[in-house]
């Protein structure tokens, strides 16, 4: 008995509230991936084992499988750590900035990327909190700074918007390649 | 020599000094604000720098990569807040230095420190090359393919305490390689039918959502903060002086930074630990380590800078990439076909010489910047975090969109930037994702190109190089089955605490 606690206690490790959520939820993907092998990944017949399409995908599952059921089983063999739910919500918040994110690359090809971006550091400055005219005003000038930088002087390959065809010509032309 | 001026040459170009400023100084300011370290840096700037030359790019990338440590020394000494993830233990002894007055001496030590740990790990680096050149074409698919095998074991092994998430991680990073179209069978792998799989997930799109976007996030779901470091008084000088009475530690450190950076998966954090043991073991007075003991101070300094040049020994050589920071320039070579490993030292030695020259000089350049401009940079780190976090999100647009203008990308970046947010909250490691990428990849070519060539098991470990890496896996699991057997014997698992509590930067 001694010696399965001693066991325990060697899988047993410092974590932090939400462990478990993370950890069941990988191996719970492990095991899924794994299920969609045969599907998913090819066998040549004939060929050698290491050099088959599917050695790699299939290696790294299962090992992926093997050490997610460990990390569960040393959660599960730790003290239970109060205020899982609270990070999980914490996790889904983050979400809510993916969203911010991927709606200013949607924009961009659209509304231009210096007004977008423009747009984009002031909007998100009051959501997160500032109200001070220095910080909105830091975050234009920072916004114009990046795109200036980027775009007008390293020039990146990132897109024009579509807004900027309705400009006069002189300033479409410049407004197109330099921001 | 003729190879050493041609290096020389090399950097003699107006486009290549100025891409040397820029990251060498805006290494030390990256590094010196708490919540963006190189990675977020690197990651940004990766797809900027594809199209400029190999040699402005990799300048300006290793001079982040090799500067941010002497800036993220400024808040772990002055405000207990490493600037960089591989200060941190900068601050166990440089923050009571400061509340008894002598920030200015911790500062001017840490500078010192940092300096001789970096010239020294390029000496080495310099020194070492006629031998690396030497063995490097030793080096077949199989002694790669075991190379970074063994720094896979050794990336899940260095995370001690959490060796199972570590495993995990490293395991889906190499899974994660796997997907899209196989390239010599034209077999898709883990598309689910999506197009978009096909071509495969892009490192940098991960690299930038797990580094990056991740910190963004972390840092806009946090509360708001702004560091408040209070500036300090005199000349920066004096800590050169009071460094050559600990020459020895700081050579040790700098030596242990030079041999732990050189083996894929250990690195900054290991090498620092063991200088710094090895410090206080040796010290005439061990009971002020972590009470602002200037040796301890020393050893973590010159430790962690002696590092990237060491690194870039397994990453020129054998295109190997020892940690997350290499495995991103690794990107940039492919971009531009130079393909590191044992014909650079044939075909691209001058590239290499440059590099060294260039590390050099940027140590240089931080060093005489720092001298002058310590007190604004405390001004600089008081950027409120939430602010830093809108910029970095806009920045990391620029780096995703810019690779190949997918919306798609950006997508998947930001699934990536949730999933290290979670990861950074838990405190568990993103690194093994990223070196099970690339390592993965590396080992997946490498065997297939091994195979013709074996009968049996035995003749992939037939050569001498292959033989010696395979003898170090093996010793390498042996012992750390040795220190497991001996917990279990001692009724008392070693907990792991405080040496990974730096996934937040």
């Amino acid at each position: 008995m001694s010696r399965i606690k001693t066991l325990q206690s060697l899988f047993k490790r410092y974590r932090r509230p939400g462990d478990i959520v993370f950890a069941w939820a990988l191996l719970i993907l492990s095991v899924f991936l794994l299920t969609q092998i045969y599907d998913q990944t090819a066998y040549r017949s004939g060929g050698k084992l290491f050099a088959q399409p599917r050695f790699w995908p299939a290696l790294s599952l299962i090992g992926m499988t093997v050490f997610a059921a460990f990390h569960v089983l040393g959660s599960l063999w730790s003290e239970r750590i109060e205020g899982r739910w609270r990070e999980v919500l914490m996790w889904v918040a983050s979400l809510e900035y993916a969203v911010w994110f991927i709606a200013y690359a949607a924009l961009v090809p659209y509304g231009g990327y210096l007004p977008t971006t423009v747009i984009f550091a002031v909007i998100l400055a009051l959501r997160v909190g500032y109200r001070s005219t220095l910080m909105l005003g830091a975050a234009a000038i920072s916004a114009v700074c990046i795109v200036v930088l980027f775009k007008t002087i390293l020039k990146v390959n990132l897109p024009s918007g579509l807004i900027y065809e309705a400009l006069p010509d002189g300033l479409r032309q410049i407004m197109l390649t330099y921001f | 020599m003729e190879n050493m001026l041609l290096g020389l040459e090399m950097l003699a170009r107006w486009d290549v000094v100025l891409a040397l400023f820029v990251g060498s100084i805006g290494g030390v300011v990256i590094g010196a604000i708490p919540g963006v370290g190189p990675a977020v840096a690197i990651a940004i700037l990766l797809p900027a720098t594809f199209s400029l030359d190999p040699i402005v790019g990799l300048t300006m990338l290793l001079g982040i990569y090799g500067s941010s440590m002497y800036g993220g020394a400024i808040p772990a000494i002055l405000i207990n807040t490493p600037g960089t993830a591989v200060n941190a233990l900068t601050s166990y002894d440089g923050y009571p230095m400061t509340q008894a007055g002598e920030g200015h001496r911790a500062l001017s030590l840490a500078y010192s420190a940092s300096f001789w740990g970096g010239i020294f790990g390029i000496g080495c680096l310099i020194l070492l090359s006629p031998v690396l050149a030497l063995i490097a074409p030793m080096f077949g698919s199989r002694e790669i393919f075991l190379a970074a095998m063994l720094g896979i074991i050794l990336v899940i092994l260095a995370h001690r305490g959490q060796i199972f998430a570590a495993g995990l991680l490293a395991m889906f990073g190499i899974f994660l390689q796997t997907v899209g179209l196989d390239a010599v069978t034209y077999t898709q792998r883990y598309t689910f039918g999506y197009s978009f799989l096909t071509s495969g997930i892009n490192l940098i799109v991960v690299v930038l959502g797990l580094f990056a976007l991740s910190q963004a996030f972390f840092l806009l779901t946090a509360p708001d903060s702004s560091p408040d470091a209070k500036p300090v008084k005199g000349r920066m000088s004096v800590g050169l002086r009071e460094l050559m009475k600990h020459k020895r530690v700081a050579t040790v450190a700098s030596g242990f930074g030079v041999i732990l950076g050189m083996i894929p998966g250990t690195g900054e954090f290991t090498a620092q630990f063991m200088s710094y043991t090895y410090a206080q073991k040796t010290s005439k007075d061990p009971d002020k380590f972590g009470k602002g003991s200037p040796e301890g101070l020393i050893a973590s300094e010159a430790a962690n800078n002696a590092v990237p040049a060491a690194a870039m020994i397994p990453l020129l050589a054998l295109g190997i990439p020892g940690e997350a920071l290499t495995a991103m320039m690794l990107s940039v070579f492919y971009v531009h076909n130079v393909i590191p490993g044992p014909q650079l030292f044939q075909n691209n030695i001058d590239l290499v010489y440059g590099l060294y020259f260039a590390l050099i000089l940027l140590n240089v350049i931080v060093m005489v910047f720092l001298l002058f401009s310590t007190n604004l940079l405390t001004k600089i780190i008081r950027v409120p975090t939430r602010f830093l976090g809108v910029m970095i999100l806009i920045l990391s647009f620029v780096g995703v969109y810019s690779l190949r203008n997918s919306l798609t990308d950006c997508m998947i970046s930001a699934g990536f930037g949730v999933l290290g947010l979670i990861l950074k909250r838990l405190n568990l490691p993103i690194v093994p994702i990223i070196l099970g990428m690339v390592l993965g990849g590396i080992m997946e070519v490498k065997l297939r190109s091994a195979l013709p060539r074996l009968k049996t098991p035995f003749d992939m470990i037939d050569r001498p190089i292959a033989f010696i890496i395979f003898t170090l896996i093996v010793i390498v699991l042996a012992l750390h089955i040795r220190t497991l057997i001996k917990e279990v014997r001692a009724h008392q698992p070693e907990e792991d605490h405080d040496m990974h509590d730096s996934q937040t930067r």
